[in-house]
């Protein structure tokens, strides 16, 4: 596509899609359309002109089964297991391809489709091997379910079935063609849903199969979406396959710890030698904002937990060599060591960093625990977003921010700069798939022909580093399209754009890190102006927006109030009257000598931030982390730390959409970064209780119940609980930090209940405070990609093996 | 002898004064080896063969494109009523009314529509649209350019199989030919009405012949057939309407044109207009392409026109209108072959490839290789026709070699029946139809297979002839 | 990769009867073929590019058709049909005359590239039946001799 602007190319019809206009389904077409009315089973159902009769079904709890067809993928006819009779027609009619018409009377058991149902799965099993003992679907495979619903006991078949042998098409992509069924679910998902193609129908009749891209191999996302969405064991994991049965894994849905977006990942979980392992991640039950939808990090990378350098006791640093040591001699340690330099030399002269992947009551108990305990301001972290410019942009504007949900529904898209497909894929996957499904016109403004520019309306390359002029611009600078307007885009054509923009209603504004500080501030200028127009600034980690919104800043408290006063923590907190170092400061006071002690926590400037590793080499530094990083080998005592994986609390993504983050297991000889801090507290002789609020909560029976008799106990509990009422009974419970939080950081009063429960709760910066002016180059984007991830990345094997990951290649072309 | 009536073409404005009559032709000149003729016969899509008509110039002489011309100055509804009125249906199998189709066309359309002609003859015993394409090119064109007066179209495609390329060569000069005169291109006859005629090659599919997957086959796609509706009329071609029929349903459009509806559709029998061209093969003494009266008597067709079975054997069987047929029985044969009359006797009059079987012939062994035949087209798109073409095949290799177990002619029966009416597209029904005919039909020729005795039918020594 | 000019004059006078490119799609792979004698990786990379096609899909739609290989085959293509009509009057002898004199089977090809042998279904031959195509001429009411003189008459041909 050329660069420039095209502008106004509305969507009609005119997506790259593969799929002829017979199988295409829009579903924005449903959307204000009459209800019909029809009878099936003798039930009457009503649904709107359009329902696909399957769909119309489940709505009063008939179950028409079906292979091939899958929700917002387009309709195929194939696998013939959705008969059903409807009346006046002379053949069995497919219920996934029909609509729903008025007076339309449909049954959908009786004999002649159960004999139909009954026979499609022994032709079926026909061909496909029954090797279910030994195959990673067995237990949880459709195939499987449909023979014990619908299908029948003997065998007919006598011949010998046809055999392929198993193929590999990537480190984590295997394809074994028997046990395929055709459904073409992989086809389509990697096509439409993913829009990477990889994936293509060969041969024909009975020897039809699944193919790659690259013949033997594939080149594609590694997204694993195909292998997840594989109704049986063709396609299975690399990571997975073999390893265990499905119903050995305890299951547990947490928040997948990589980019920012926030994807609920349901990881299998097995007992190992160290503890637990995580064997799988996936998302089938399609819990959170990304549905079925996980990039290889969330479905794969979860690796880096079990990886053979993990640290798993403490390291002291004796003899100028790190030692292991007892966690008491440890805490002891670091305890006496910050206290020390705090009584003598002052809080100023302690620096701590924190993390972008840590919980929010982490970041928050850090952060208090800096002011509070180690009486310092020298907080900060790794900054890839400015939220400070955005939440004083938004300071006081109701819902101005939207959540990662709101992506897919909304009807018109403004992205600039920042290339999800690669940096936030569930974002990119929200976007293409609002545009496929309910025609949502993106318009993007990008330095690079980024993949998304397919499902563009209007696709503007700008050279790199004007995006801020950009922000000018649509803001009303019109003096900024000088530096704009180039050949394939003139004046003209920007003011054409910025009109289209001010006509619609309820755009999503979202921008990448090329946009901060003031030019936060015109963007939001331009958005206010707009009908319903909400912001999502894109930051790069798991708790990148968490980190921020949890204070993690040496001018800023929780919530973006400044150190300086006014706040309700100024009222509760002991703080430093000013503002603190920031990194680079620190860095400054090190290599100075006026920084003494330095505490990072899960995080690695020194190799992710380009800083001397001798900066701190007269510094004490206690270092927190899961790995010996670049950072924590100069350390002079060194935590082993539990990952996102390994604790649970609250995390908040790049939207700010809270989630809860549930523990799946443990790896013995590490402890979660908030039990440290709060053991580091106690070794300064610090009262926990006033770190941590725990011993509240009640006893009480609320008048809920009347004791503890059948069952009345548990029920209270989790009304208890519910309420965020149930007792903290000791100081390392995060829940007891959460219930700060809420209390007291503007915005994170949700839901308690809707957290539990799994949900996602979007917070609001309506009520912020101030925040600060930050330096922009204070802001260092990860760059990571899809097959990076920070530090951690590093330690997945997975990340490492795909070999798309050793090489940048562009994106095929789309064809018609 | 021959008495067509040769017009001089006068390729100026209106229609010219035009002297129409069909004949019989007792004493055709053959020039070709391989075409045959019989008294019985009505000429009417074949009455250019051997003419040399595949020249524009010969062509013309023919009355070639006079239709065309009277139809520029017909309303398109006149046109469409005309080829309703005259019984035509598909010759392609399906046997719909042509004129019906044509009228499911929308008048209005933001899409470009589209006449496509389905010349990608592949159904086993059918070899008539080669003929055509061979000897008449140019009334294939001339029927494309009707019909897409007829609907409005401003383009028509003529699909050929692959396999007939010296056919696509053919069709590409008539082509190149009718648009150096400006038959087709812009302003056509000087009515100011644009009509281009492409050609198109397939690459070897019997499936690409159903008219969804022809479509995504000419779309430059696997030939894997469309959800259904919106039917071709409605969406076809690249999302425009779209018409589509038969190479021998469109050459006998001009035909019908100019001799009138009522003159066509008395040619047949009610409902069934027209005469139909006859693929007689298989064990038959006279075999050839023989253009008969719809309606025409088979037991007259294979005793009379055909010769009757050679070398002293005796009929078994006969599949009437292409594989896909469900055969009738020596006793079955006293049939008028129209297309009701065939389907009340319990098969279709289909494409009109009637295969003769004689008493020497192995049932079983014939259904192996109709199964065979379908196994290996399938498109695989649906598990019914996938899995059930090859699951019978198998069956009936083992079957056929001597491995057949009782059980196995009533699974073969259970599975045809299985397949039936439940299969994405008809292919399913074509592979099911002619199985559960021949287990009914000759149950006692399966059943003398039973029990580890060689084929009956085997000559002594001879190879297992069908491949895996 | 360069293609003849003829080859280039038929995909020139192609592209442009249709509204989307890849429609020439199949007439291209298969005027390719005949000019290469199979679809090589080279042949399906171009004409992928010029149809804007993926690899993928173009292979995807080659081994779709029967008539496309991207397998070399010699140079005579001897297609016979052994389909019903064929089958009843000897098409199977046909066959395995041929398999017998040339000394390979179905999708063989000689040691010496000159024939490749292959079992096709229906050619539209039935009247006429047993019938065989070689690349594309058909030859029609075969006996096993006449099967012989026209392989002969191959074989000829090829060491002129």
């Amino acid at each position: 596509m050329p660069a420039g602007l095209r502008l106004l190319r509305e969507c009609e019809g005119e997506t790259p899609s593969r799929q002829p206009a017979g199988r295409r389904r829009d579903k924005s077409r449903l959307l204000n359309m009459a209800d019909v009315t029809l009878t099936v089973d003798g039930k009457k159902v009503t649904a709107p002109a359009g329902t696909l009769l399957i769909e119309a079904c489940k709505t009063v709890g008939i179950e028409v089964p079906s292979f091939c067809y899958y929700p917002n993928l387009s309709l195929q006819g194939a696998c013939r297991m959705c008969l059903v009779k409807v009346e006046k027609m002379p053949k069995l009619q497919t219920a996934c391809t029909t609509v729903v018409g008025e007076g339309m009377v449909v049954i959908t058991d009786s004999d002649e489709i159960k004999q139909a149902r009954k026979s499609m799965l022994e032709m079926l099993l026909g061909n496909h091997p029954l090797d279910c003992p030994v195959c990673d679907a067995g237990g949880e495979c459709e195939l499987q379910d449909m023979t014990f619903s619908y299908g029948a006991a003997e065998s007919k078949f006598m011949e010998a079935k046809n055999h392929k042998e198993e193929q590999q098409w990537s480190p984590v992509v295997f394809f074994d063609r028997p046990r395929c069924i055709l459904c073409y679910r992989c086809v389509r998902v990697c096509g439409e849903g993913m829009d990477v193609w990889a994936l293509g129908v060969q041969n024909r009749g009975v020897s039809s199969l699944i193919a790659p891209n690259k013949e033997d191999h594939l080149e594609c996302e590694e997204c694993g979406m195909c292998i997840d969405i594989c109704p049986v064991g063709a396609l299975t994991s690399g990571a997975y396959r073999y390893k265990t049965r499905p119903w050995e894994m305890k299951h547990v849905g947490t928040v997948c710890t990589h980019c920012g977006d926030g994807c609920k990942t349901t990881l299998g979980v097995r007992r190992s030698d160290t503890g637990m392992e995580i064997v799988r991640g996936d998302n089938r039950d399609k819990s959170g904002t990304n549905g079925d939808f996980l990039c290889i990090k969330g479905r794969y990378a979860f690796d880096f937990a079990n990886h053979e350098e993990r640290l798993t006791q403490p390291l002291i640093r004796k003899n100028g060599k790190l030692t292991p040591a007892t966690w008491e001699e440890t805490f002891a340690l670091v305890g006496k060591k910050f206290a020390e330099v705090r009584d003598k030399d002052g809080g100023s002269a302690i620096g701590v960093i924190g993390s972008t992947r840590t919980t929010n009551e982490e970041a928050y108990l850090l952060s208090k625990f800096a002011r509070v305990v180690l009486k310092t301001n020298n907080v900060d972290h790794h900054r890839t977003a400015d939220f400070p410019a955005l939440s004083a942009a938004l300071r006081g504007k109701p819902d101005a921010t939207a959540s990662m949900a709101d992506v897919y529904n909304a009807p018109a898209i403004l992205l600039i700069g920042n290339d999800p497909t690669e940096q936030h894929p569930l974002l990119a996957w929200q976007i293409r798939n609002n545009v496929r499904l309910h025609r949502a016109r993106l318009y993007l403004l990008n330095s690079q022909p980024i993949k998304l520019r397919r499902q563009a309306t209007s696709f503007t390359q700008i050279p790199a580093g004007t995006e801020g002029k950009v922000a000018s611009f649509l803001s009303g600078d019109d003096a900024a399209a000088n530096a704009l307007a180039s050949p394939s885009t003139n004046r003209d054509a920007w003011t054409a754009l910025r009109d289209k923009l001010h006509e619609e209603k309820n755009l999503i504004i979202i921008f990448g890190a090329e946009i901060r500080g003031n030019d936060i501030a015109s963007l939001i200028a331009f958005g206010s102006a707009l009908e319903g127009a909400k912001f999502i600034c894109l930051a790069d980690y798991a708790n990148s927006r968490g980190a921020a919104d949890m204070g993690l800043y040496p001018d800023l408290l929780p919530g973006y109030h400044p150190t300086a006063g006014g706040s309700d923590f100024h009222q509760e907190w002991a703080i430093p009257p000013t503002a603190g170092l920031d990194l680079p400061g620190m860095v400054e006071a090190g290599k100075s000598g006026k920084l003494k002690a330095l505490y990072v926590v899960g995080s690695n400037p020194i190799g992710r931030l380009n800083i001397d590793p001798f900066a701190c080499s007269k510094s004490f530094v206690v270092v927190q982390d899961m790995f010996l990083t670049e950072t924590a080998v100069i350390a002079d005592v060194v935590l082993p730390a539990a990952n996102a994986y390994e604790k649970s609390g609250t995390m908040t993504n790049t939207c700010g959409d809270v989630q809860l983050v549930k523990k799946a297991g443990e790896i013995s000889g590490t402890k979660a970064d908030f039990e440290m801090i709060v053991r580091i507290a106690d070794a300064m002789g610090f009262d926990v209780r006033k770190l941590v609020p725990f011993g509240g909560g009640t006893h009480a029976d609320m008048g809920q119940s009347r004791g503890a008799q059948s069952g009345e106990a548990d029920r209270h509990a989790v009304w208890l609980e519910m309420q965020g009422l149930e007792p903290k009974l000791t100081p390392l419970d995060p829940m007891a930090i959460l219930d700060e939080i809420q209390r007291l950081v503007p915005g994170y009063d949700v839901s308690r209940v809707n957290l539990l429960a799994g949900n996602i709760e979007h917070t609001s910066l309506t009520k912020s405070g101030p925040g600060a002016a930050q330096k922009p180059e204070s802001i260092s984007p990860a760059h990571d990609g899809l097959f990076t991830s920070g530090t951690l990345g590093r330690y997945s094997r997975t990340l490492k093996s795909v070999m798309e990951s050793h090489e940048v290649k562009p994106a095929e072309v789309a064809a018609d | 002898m021959c008495n067509l009536v040769i017009g001089k073409l006068k390729i100026k404005t209106g229609v010219p004064v035009f002297n129409y009559s069909i004949t019989k032709l007792a004493n055709f000149p053959i020039p070709m080896a391989d075409l045959v003729s019989h008294p019985d016969e009505v000429r009417v899509v074949s009455r250019r063969f051997g003419q040399g008509a595949a020249n524009l110039d010969r062509y013309l002489e023919l009355d070639g494109y006079k239709a065309v011309q009277k139809a520029l100055a017909m309303e398109p509804d006149s046109i469409i009523n005309e080829v309703k009125n005259s019984g035509l249906r598909g010759r392609g199998g399906a046997g719909f009314s042509t004129g019906m189709k044509w009228s499911f066309v929308p008048k209005q359309s933001a899409k470009p529509k589209y006449v496509l002609c389905n010349g990608d003859e592949s159904e086993p015993g059918t070899c008539k649209d080669r003929l055509i394409f061979e000897h008449d090119p140019h009334s294939v064109i001339e029927g494309v350019m009707i019909g897409a007066l007829a609907v409005g179209a401003k383009s028509g495609y003529i699909y050929i199989r692959g396999e007939y390329r010296y056919l696509l060569e053919i069709m590409q000069k008539a082509i190149r030919d009718a648009y150096a005169k400006g038959f087709i291109g812009k302003n056509i006859f000087g009515s100011g009405r644009d009509l281009d005629i492409y050609w198109h090659g397939g690459a070897g599919a019997y499936e690409v012949g159903e008219e969804s997957a022809l479509m995504e086959s000419l779309e430059g796609k696997r030939g894997i057939p469309r959800i259904r509706p919106p039917f071709p009329a409605v969406v076809g071609l690249w999302g425009g309407p779209t018409v589509i029929n038969n190479a021998e349903t469109l050459a006998n459009v001009p035909h019908i044109i100019l001799g009138g509806a009522d003159w066509f559709a008395k040619l047949g029998t009610p409902k069934n207009g027209g005469t139909r061209l006859f693929c007689l093969s298989g064990n038959i003494a006279k075999p050839g392409v023989y253009e008969l009266p719809m309606g025409y008597n088979l037991k007259r067709m294979l005793y009379e026109v055909g010769g009757g079975i050679p070398n002293g054997r005796k009929l078994k069987a006969v599949v009437p209108g292409g594989a896909s047929c469900p055969c009738l029985t020596a006793e079955e044969v006293d049939v008028a072959m129209d297309f009701d009359s065939v389907a009340k006797a319990g098969s279709m009059l289909g494409s009109g490839g009637v295969v003769v079987v004689d008493d020497a012939q192995c049932i079983v062994k014939f259904a192996l290789r109709t199964m065979k035949f379908y196994q290996h087209e399938s498109c695989g798109w649906c598990i019914p026709c996938r899995e059930g073409t090859d699951w019978i095949k198998k069956t009936l290799m083992r079957f056929h070699a001597g491995g057949g177990m009782k059980k196995d002619i009533d699974n073969i029966q259970y599975l045809a029946e299985n397949m039936l009416g439940r299969t994405f597209c008809p292919l399913g029904d074509a592979a099911a139809m002619p199985t559960i005919a021949f287990v009914k039909k000759f149950r006692k020729e399966f059943e003398e297979h039973l029990d580890g005795r060689p084929c009956p039918y085997e000559k002594a020594g001879a190879e297992e002839l069908v491949h895996a | 990769m360069k293609f003849s000019d003829e080859f280039e004059a038929r995909f020139a006078e192609m592209v442009p009867h249709y509204p989307t490119k890849r429609s020439a799609l199949v007439p291209t792979l298969l005027y390719a073929q005949d000019e290469v004698g199979f679809l090589s990786d080279e042949v399906i990379a171009e004409i992928a590019s010029r149809l804007d096609l993926t690899e993928l899909e173009v292979r995807n739609v080659i081994s779709y058709y029967s008539m496309l290989t991207t397998k070399p085959r010699g140079k005579f293509n001897v297609q016979v049909c052994t389909n019903i009509s064929c089958m009843v009057r000897g098409g199977e002898d046909i066959l395995h005359h041929c398999a017998k004199k040339l000394g390979i089977g179905h999708k063989q090809t000689t040691p010496d590239g000159l024939f490749t042998l292959e079992e096709v279904e229906c050619i539209g031959a039935c009247s006429w039946a047993p019938a065989a195509q070689v690349n594309y001429d058909f030859h029609e009411n075969l006996t096993t001799e006449k099967m012989d003189r026209i392989l002969d008459e191959y074989k000829k041909k090829a060491t002129q």
